[in-house]
């Protein structure tokens, strides 16, 4: 399978799904053509709704129409609908309206439109609200899959996508289950976990630090919430040393997902990469360069950290 | 009679707007260019304001609510001298203070960090009332795009600005700008969220509406003097053609938010200085100055 971006995949996903399941509704504003639902809009005309720049109607439209029994993906950038918390909060996850919330532009690496597109911190904040799975995929064939879950899940839920290519990671044989991460790679130094847009990067960086006789154990975290609390032990109980490399926020997102757990119940030696400070305008790759989020920087901060 | 420096000065910042966004490789032409003849008018004859002193407390305050139009505004920025105008070009590139979108912090003269869409006019009614309330004679201009006032946010402070901090500190010091282009982002303002009727929403919240050309710089100045002698806020809706001035981009959605190839670019600036394409070659070889911008562009190509 070429790159993909996860909207991309996520776009042909439900078109095809549509086809299936009349319930499937989208419900965007003003960036149809960005969130990659225009396709669906064209194909079921009466079935999408682009309510224009307006996120928080278009939030609290998607939970009146999961009420009455449809099944709403409600998409945006993600700082922008995130961005709408509150509404999410009450109209969304308080309410249990079966809302599947969509944010695409996730991280740094939508790059020269700088830090005010850029969804930053909407792991950190939808992962606070107590009844919504975060979910990042991290190839095409994840993201299909977990469309079709968020599909068959009953309950909201948060999507989060790439605005850029990503390379196949996933096998073909690959089955997205919630609360259960995938071991790309087997290890037993350290390991490194990442997520949506991380995860190839991480893989590089093992084989980079494999070169330097270092075995990295490389996971995929696309279920951040629920996180797999049993999968996440056995390798840090096994490796003894846990790294996290996420396109977000360093604070609250899916290395602080693992901190909580870790320290609760496994206290375990444990470094986060991650986006420190606003992000800002550059192009995508000197941007992870510059957060060391690319395979060099991850496998750098690996190395230092095991003090190798 | 439009005033003739106004208009070349706009033609100027037309032309950096393309270079800029061609150098950057992404960007928003459309509403850049719909927007460049009001922000023209502003900073060159309107605005109390100083370069060399950009954070003087009695300025006047501009907000660009519809922050990605930034590029815009950067030009205005360069030709009044808040920096040089070989910076243009470090636009969208990693460590420049011309960020994609507007960053207060990075760029002295940006008021305030714009490009979440909606939020920029409940700003602008802070610092009017801030103003006020220490009676400074500042005046806060604040633009809208049309799009963009389908925001919910708006309307909230459309309603509340009429009556914000009167009777003593009444916001007579506020005109907002509504770049009325017709186009947003997935198409056509119209058939995404019909605004209209738009004049009636805003007289009906309690502003006093003037109705305007966007390109016609006589009533523009004309808008903005009345806007300045009127108690309470004002609107200026201003119609404009989003792409305006490029025979390719204008009332195309499409040209919402690309960045031109070098080729188109170079036709965008031969259209923009109004030269025809027979008269081109003779055009350039009796202006240095464009023949340089030309193979600047022309060599982006080859990279
Ligand atoms: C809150 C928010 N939602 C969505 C966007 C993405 N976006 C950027 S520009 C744009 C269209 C803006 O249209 P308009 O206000 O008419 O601007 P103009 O035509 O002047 O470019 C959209 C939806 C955004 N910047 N902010
Ligand atoms: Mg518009």
């Amino acid at each position: 399978m070429p790159a993909k971006a996860s909207r991309a995949a996520f776009g042909e996903a439900l078109l095809e799904l549509g086809a299936k399941d009349d319930r499937i509704v989208t419900v965007d504003a003003d960036l149809s053509k960005s969130t990659m639902t225009a396709r669906f809009a064209k194909t079921y005309p009466d079935r999408a709704f682009n309510l224009g720049i307006a996120e928080s109607n278009m939030v609290g439209i998607g939970a009146g129409l999961a009420l009455a029994g449809r099944i709403p993906f409600v998409c945006s950038f993600a700082c922008f609908v995130v961005g709408r918390f509150e509404t999410i909060r009450i109209s969304v996850a308080y309410t249990n309206a079966n809302v599947k919330i969509v944010g695409t532009h996730a991280g740094i690496a939508i790059g020269e439109d700088g830090y005010s597109q850029m969804g930053l911190e909407d792991i950190a904040c939808i992962r606070a609200l107590p009844n919504l799975p975060v979910i990042q995929p991290a190839d095409e064939l994840e993201t299909r899959q977990a469309v079709a879950w968020a599909v068959e899940h009953e309950g909201p839920l948060y999507l989060r996508l790439t605005r850029q290519n990503l390379e196949p990671v996933c096998p073909p044989d690959y089955r997205f289950r919630p609360g259960r991460w995938l071991v790309l790679r087997p290890g037993n130094e350290v390991t490194l976990i990442g997520s949506g847009g991380t995860v190839f990067n991480c893989l590089e960086a093992a084989k980079l630090l494999e070169a330097d006789s270092i075995s990295a154990e490389v996971v995929n975290a696309a279920s951040i919430k629920p996180l797999d609390e049993e999968g996440l032990l056995g390798s840090a109980g096994k490796t003894g040393h846990v790294v996290t490399a996420e396109d977000h926020a360093i604070t609250g997102g899916l290395g602080g997902a693992v901190a909580e757990a870790l320290a609760e119940a496994l206290p375990t030696p444990l470094k986060r990469l991650g986006v420190q400070g606003f992000g800002e305008s550059g192009d995508p790759k000197s941007l992870y360069a510059k957060h060391g989020l690319d395979p060099a920087g991850i496998a750098a901060s690996v190395r230092k950290f095991l003090n190798r | 009679m439009a005033d003739a420096r106004l208009v070349l000065t706009a033609r100027e910042c037309r032309v950096q707007i393309i270079r800029m966004l061609t150098h950057a490789g992404s960007g928003h032409p459309g509403g850049s260019l719909s927007v460049i003849d009001i922000l023209t008018a502003l900073y060159f004859g309107r605005l109390r304001h100083d370069p060399r002193y950009p954070d003087w407390p009695d300025r006047d305050r501009v907000v660009l609510s519809k922050g990605h139009a930034v590029p815009a505004l950067y030009t205005v920025m360069a030709k009044a001298g808040y920096f040089p105008e070989s910076q243009l070009i470090t636009l969208r590139k990693l460590g420049s203070p011309l960020q994609g979108h507007p960053d207060r912090t990075m760029l002295p003269g940006i008021e305030a960090a714009t490009g979440s869409l909606g939020q920029g006019l409940s700003i602008s009614l802070g610092l009017a009332l801030g103003l006020r309330l220490r009676r400074s004679p500042a005046r806060v201009y604040c633009i809208l795009g049309d799009g963009e006032i389908q925001e919910g946010q708006v309307w909230e402070a459309a309603m509340s600005a009429p009556k914000l901090g009167r009777p003593m500190h009444g916001l007579d010091n506020l005109t907002v700008i509504l770049d009325y282009n017709k186009i947003q982002l997935d198409n056509f303002v119209a058939k995404i969220l019909d605004l209209e009727p738009v004049l009636a929403k805003w007289q009906a919240f309690g502003w006093t509406v003037i109705e305007i050309d966007g390109h016609d710089f006589d009533q523009i100045a004309k808008a903005l003097d009345q806007a300045e002698a009127t108690v309470g806020p004002v609107i200026v809706v201003a119609h404009t053609v989003k792409g305006k001035g490029v025979s390719f981009m204008e009332n195309d959605p499409e040209w919402h938010g690309k960045a031109p190839k070098p080729a188109e670019a170079i036709r965008a600036i031969r259209e923009i200085l109004g030269v025809g394409e027979a008269a081109w070659d003779g055009y350039l070889a009796k202006n240095p100055p464009t023949r340089a911008l030309v193979d600047e562009l022309s060599a982006l190509e080859k990279t």
